[in-house]
């Protein structure tokens, strides 16, 4: 078993390398924890083709368990980008028309510095030894691909969930590097329920025993019972109670009756645990930590002393938010504050709640209504270039 | 388009910031883009129709007049357009003192419950007005608070608000209502249009 799990370690590793572009930021970034990281890869995937006078870049900020593989097959986990709804030919974000940038966010665990790389002080993995990481930094990191590229001004940066809290975090920090904003089904401020089911994922993971106070890359295990647990739980908050009763009901997983076990005898429960397995083989638990955490200490409007507007006073930016009615993890009215500490200094924002009973999901889903306001958005904001 | 947004676009200065309130599909926001250049947001309540304005490009933001207005500064916007629907207001006291303060002026437009036709129909049918304007029946209107053009003149006076140009319409003559002629214009037009300020 060990064998067999170190095998498909090295084959991912050998694989990751040969598909992941990255930069190595050379330039010292000064961390929120104190800290000074420089020399460190950032993992990007690029579709579409930046035009001549490079105005046509959007950045697409992506969400906890993401990376920069937004659309077509991915190449390490051999399945679809988890914004393929949104990102390709003649779709929302158009590939035939923009240039979409997506990097792996660090502190994640797809090519980017993050807690599973070697640390080359101690010439041993990171793991929790590896820097807390905020929004602010991850921005901060992302911002270096406009200068790989040579863009002065991107035409939009776009996320929804912890993608949105960067989109936020991005306009704030550069108010003069894009020209529209796009945030989704987010937060200026990751709120106490938020912070709760984090602290949850968090705790699972803790609690199992291969995690070893995140060391477990020199145990030959890791995690994965802990983490599948963490995504389990984390997969119900990104659902609706209507969406959840509508699929699953009370149906039985292929059996006529209840067995009277601890078996998975709901179709809810096969399918959580079938979400729960196929995450392990793709994501790093300390990478898992590190994240949560770092849409935890999120709060914008703390580092504008309890004004979000002045988070945003320097920028001429136009912002389009969008959020779902059936969304309780990042609901209407968080959306909403944004809108209003914008509406607050007269910037252009336009604001629609989108009828879905997908849940927070929804952004990441086949929602017709929201496809084509994202599309309509960005089109006719191009056009009026 | 309605016929009286020619007459709002007389009544709105060049290059001036501009929210039109209930803006349904965006027609008015579009006409005085193109007319006056105008820098112009729209709120409207049906998803639908911010989802049209939206596909002309246009700013929408999904909200109530009624609530969502607290959000913008005193004195924001040039003009605040409010086309037909103040009588649809739970409290239209408030909503006009919102249009005031968020706006250095303020177009309102109302049906005008007064005309011969609507007051002909009360008396001869005995049942509640239907008209081309007031297409409702009483037990579906969204219409709540109609008034006439007179009840909105004393409103003004009462409120103390400043009425700097009232107009009426019928079909698509457009004449200027004032103290002389207000009974003639109440009974003969069917839809008051008033530039109002603090």
């Amino acid at each position: 078993m060990f064998f067999f799990l170190s095998i498909r370690l090295s084959a991912l590793i050998m694989n990751i390398k040969d598909k992941i572009k990255t930069i190595i930021v050379e330039k010292p970034l000064k961390l929120d924890c104190g800290q000074i990281i420089n020399n460190f890869p950032l993992a990007y995937e690029t579709y579409g083709s930046l035009n001549k006078k490079k105005d046509n870049a959007i950045l697409v900020c992506h969400a906890l368990t993401g990376d920069q593989f937004a659309t077509g097959l991915n190449p390490i986990t051999k399945k679809d980008g988890w914004w393929s709804y949104a990102v390709g030919p003649n779709k929302s974000i158009d590939t035939n028309k923009y240039f979409i940038i997506c990097a792996n966010v660090i502190g994640g665990c797809m090519g980017s510095f993050g807690p599973s790389h070697i640390n080359p002080e101690t010439k041993k993995v990171y793991g929790t030894d590896f820097p807390v990481i905020t929004i602010n930094d991850i921005v901060n990191a992302q911002v270096n691909l406009l200068d790989h590229f040579g863009i002065k001004k991107l035409f939009s940066v776009v996320g929804g969930s912890m993608g949105g809290m960067q989109v936020l975090q991005f306009v704030s920090n550069f108010p003069e590097k894009t020209k529209t904003a796009v945030p989704i089904a987010c937060t200026s401020s990751h709120s106490a329920q938020n912070i709760a089911f984090n602290e949850l994922g968090r705790q699972a993971i803790a609690a199992d025993h291969n995690w070893s106070d995140g060391k477990y890359s020199s145990n030959n295990s890791v995690p994965d019972k802990g983490l599948a647990v963490a995504r389990m739980a984390a997969h119900i908050t990104y659902l609706s109670k209507k969406g959840l009763q509508e699929k699953f009901g009370r149906k039985l997983q292929e059996r006529d009756d209840l067995k009277f076990g601890f078996d998975a005898d709901f179709q809810i429960e096969s399918y959580l645990r079938y979400q729960g397995s196929v995450f392990v083989d793709r994501f790093d638990a300390n990478s898992y930590l590190y994240i949560t955490r770092a849409m935890d200490y999120f709060d914008l409007v703390k580092q504008f002393n309890g004004n979000l507007s002045n988070a945003f006073k320097n920028t001429k930016a136009k912002f389009f938010i969008m959020s779902f009615t059936s969304d309780w993890l990042y609901p209407t009215q968080e959306n909403k504050d944004i809108v209003i500490a914008l509406n607050a200094i007269g910037i252009d924002v336009g604001f629609v709640e989108i009828e879905s009973d997908k849940g927070h999901d929804s952004f990441l889903l086949e929602v017709p209504d929201f496809l084509k306001a994202l599309k309509n958005f960005l089109d006719k904001s191009y056009l009026g270039n | 388009m309605k016929p009286e947004f020619k007459v709002i676009s007389t009544l709105i200065k060049k290059e001036s910031h501009v929210l039109d309130i209930g803006c349904s599909d965006g027609i008015l926001m579009e006409y005085l883009k193109n007319e006056k250049k105008v820098n112009i947001r729209g709120i409207e309540i049906s998803k639908s129709k911010v989802q049209n304005c939206i596909a002309k490009g246009l700013t929408v933001i999904e909200g109530n007049a009624e609530n969502d207005l607290k959000q913008f500064p005193d004195n924001s916007f040039d003009y605040v357009v409010l086309s037909q629907t103040l009588q649809a207001f739970l409290n239209p006291e408030n909503v006009i003192k919102e249009l005031l303060r968020i706006g250095k002026q303020a177009i309102v437009t109302i049906p005008n419950f007064g005309y011969w036709k609507i007051r002909l129909h009360l008396l001869l049918k005995g049942t509640m007005p239907v008209t081309r304007t007031l297409p409702d029946e009483w037990y579906n209107t969204p219409n709540i608070h109609l008034c006439t053009i007179k009840d909105f003149v004393f409103f003004s006076k009462k409120k103390k608000f400043k009425l700097s140009k009232s107009l009426a319409m019928r079909s698509n003559k457009v004449s200027y209502i004032n103290n002389v002629n207000l009974n003639m214009k109440n009974l003969s037009t069917n839809l008051g249009i008033f530039l109002i300020e603090k």
